[in-house]
């Protein structure tokens, strides 16, 4: 076959997909085994369209109806400890529902792949999106992409799958709730033989097996606990490695990449806005342009995985600014700042010894409207030199 | 005894053997030790019922106390006994005593 005809038969499938669809192109791609999703706004058209998959025979997994999210967990848990490759989705309350099997998924290394469209919390009851829920899952030993597109979605799914199954640790991947859930992009599709090369299904340690018994989630006394959370904490902070290593190969193999933070105009950046999600980081990128024009050397970092938290790019590309801002979509009630990447974008960089003065933002709770002039306003503040302080954007006070 | 250190465990404490708590000694646990004193016990076997380990074990054999002959008597199993004194409390002629570990 010549050069041109191979290209032809590879010719790209591209749809105009939602960020939904395009993680239920992803997981069918992936050739899930085992779905357990109980429907929540909004997450619900992800399953939809993965239960269209199964039904058309598209996808051979089995789809599990539970009676909450609780038990959405529950059942991927059990399924992946029997050695599936499994999927489930949720959002706002059905998250906080799962909160405690988060902690059994990560505890028993089990590499479980969730997609979580963010959305606020109640009360008072919003369906509408910010990252309230996502960030309550902060400490559940759990890796967390934040991804900005439904292409990235998509391949940040499939990566998820590689990630997950090489550290053994489960992963979320996230993005803005409706803002990006329910809005239609151009997304490239992969072959799906390819996507099976990528995700070889492999020998697990710890996987339930009749003729090989083991005890799983079995008790520990105080002189045994420790030292198993701590494997969680070495698995997750040495799995930043794996993340950008199959984050290279997948760009090798299907032409897409992204880091574990996506900068945009930080070569000579004066002043350094931190984003994450999709919406965030569109309009700080249009807001740097516009700062640039009016004379303010502007620069964004998006954080494309928020656990494990990538210190050292946040160290290397803040300890050159004059001054940062944090745009949290979710409020850290009662912390030392107002948001919480905030707070951690400052631990890290004092944990290193780097004093660079900051600002922490509130916006877009609940889906409150972000202009791209408020972040434009943004940089105004950092080049007069505002700093240390919390800022509540778009709040009527 | 040393236990096994971060990267000697299992990941995720798994269990891979079966029937390893056999080796799981418990008791360790213990602050007080239950002693039955032989010559007060009338081998009514209310400590083996009432004991929540299980731990009480009847002993088969010919044992003569103060002049009467018994078929069995009781002992503890002290490698799990918790100490929790249920026995001693249990125990109608006070036969089991409760006594602080070394
Ligand atoms: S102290 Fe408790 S555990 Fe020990 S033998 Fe008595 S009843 Fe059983
Ligand atoms: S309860 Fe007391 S008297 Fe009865 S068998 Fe036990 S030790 Fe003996």
């Amino acid at each position: 076959m010549t050069a041109v005809a191979t290209q032809i038969q590879k010719a790209k499938t591209v749809l105009a997909l939602t960020s939904n669809y395009a993680v239920a192109y992803a997981v069918k791609a992936a050739d899930v085994d085992v779905v357990a999703v109980y429907p929540i706004t909004p997450q619900t058209t992800i399953v939809e369209k993965i239960a269209e998959f199964v039904d058309d025979g598209e996808l051979n997994a089995d789809l599990i109806h539970v009676e909450s999210e609780h038990s959405a967990m529950s059942a991927v848990v059990g399924a992946a400890a029997a050695g599936a490759r499994v999927f489930t989705a949720t959002s706002s309350q059905g998250l906080e529902l799962m909160h405690e099997v988060l902690h059994i998924a990560s505890g028993l290394r089990l590499p479980v792949v969730m997609a979580v469209p963010a959305r606020a919390l109640s009360a008072p009851i919003s369906i509408h999106g910010d990252y309230s829920d996502l960030m309550n899952t902060r400490d559940t030993g759990w890796i967390t992409y934040i991804a900005s597109s439904a292409q990235e979605v998509y391949d940040t799914v499939i990566q998820a799958y590689r990630v997950a199954e090489s550290v053994l640790l489960p992963v979320m991947v996230s993005y803005d709730g409706f803002l990006m859930s329910h809005t239609t992009e151009p997304v490239e599709l992969n072959d799906e033989e390819e996507v099976k090369r990528f995700l070889p299904r492999r020998e697990r340690p710890n996987v339930l097996r009749p003729e090989k018994p083991i005890t799983m989630g079995a008790f520990a006394m105080p002189d045994w606990y420790y030292e198993i959370k701590y494997q969680v904490q070495e698995a997750l902070q040495g799995s930043l490695k794996t993340i950008e290593e199959v984050d290279e190969e997948y760009g090798r193999t299907f032409g897409r990449r992204y880091g574990v933070v996506q900068t945009y105009k930080m070569e000579d950046a004066d002043y350094a806005i931190v984003a994450y999600g999709g919406a965030s980081f569109g309009n700080a990128r249009e807001a740097a342009e516009i700062a640039r024009e009016k004379g303010i050397k502007a620069g964004v970092i998006r954080l494309r995985v928020f656990r494990p938290f990538p210190t050292s790019y946040i160290v290397k590309y803040l300890s050159g600014v004059k001054a940062f801002a944090v745009v949290d979509r979710a409020i850290a009630f009662g912390g030392p700042g107002g948001g919480p990447v905030f707070t951690d974008v400052a631990t890290a960089l004092w944990m290193n010894g780097i004093d660079v003065p900051g600002i922490s933002v509130i916006h877009g709770i609940g889906q409150r409207s972000m202009y791209v002039e408020d972040f434009v306003k943004i940089y105004e503040m950092l080049r007069d030199g505002e700093k240390n302080k919390v800022v509540y954007m778009g709040l009527r006070l | 005894m040393s236990l096994p250190k971060v990267h000697e465990i299992p990941i995720g404490g798994i269990i891979t053997e079966p029937g390893s708590s056999r080796r799981n000694l418990t008791g360790g646990w213990r602050s007080l030790k239950p002693i039955i004193h032989d010559d007060r016990c009338i081998r009514c076997r209310i400590c083996w019922m009432y004991c929540p380990e299980g731990t009480i074990k009847e002993v088969k054999g010919e044992f003569v106390v103060k002049g009467k002959k018994y078929q069995y008597k009781y002992e503890i199993d002290y490698n799990y006994c918790k100490g929790c004194g249920i026995c001693a409390h249990e125990c109608p002629t006070k036969a089991i005593e409760m006594v602080p570990e070394a």
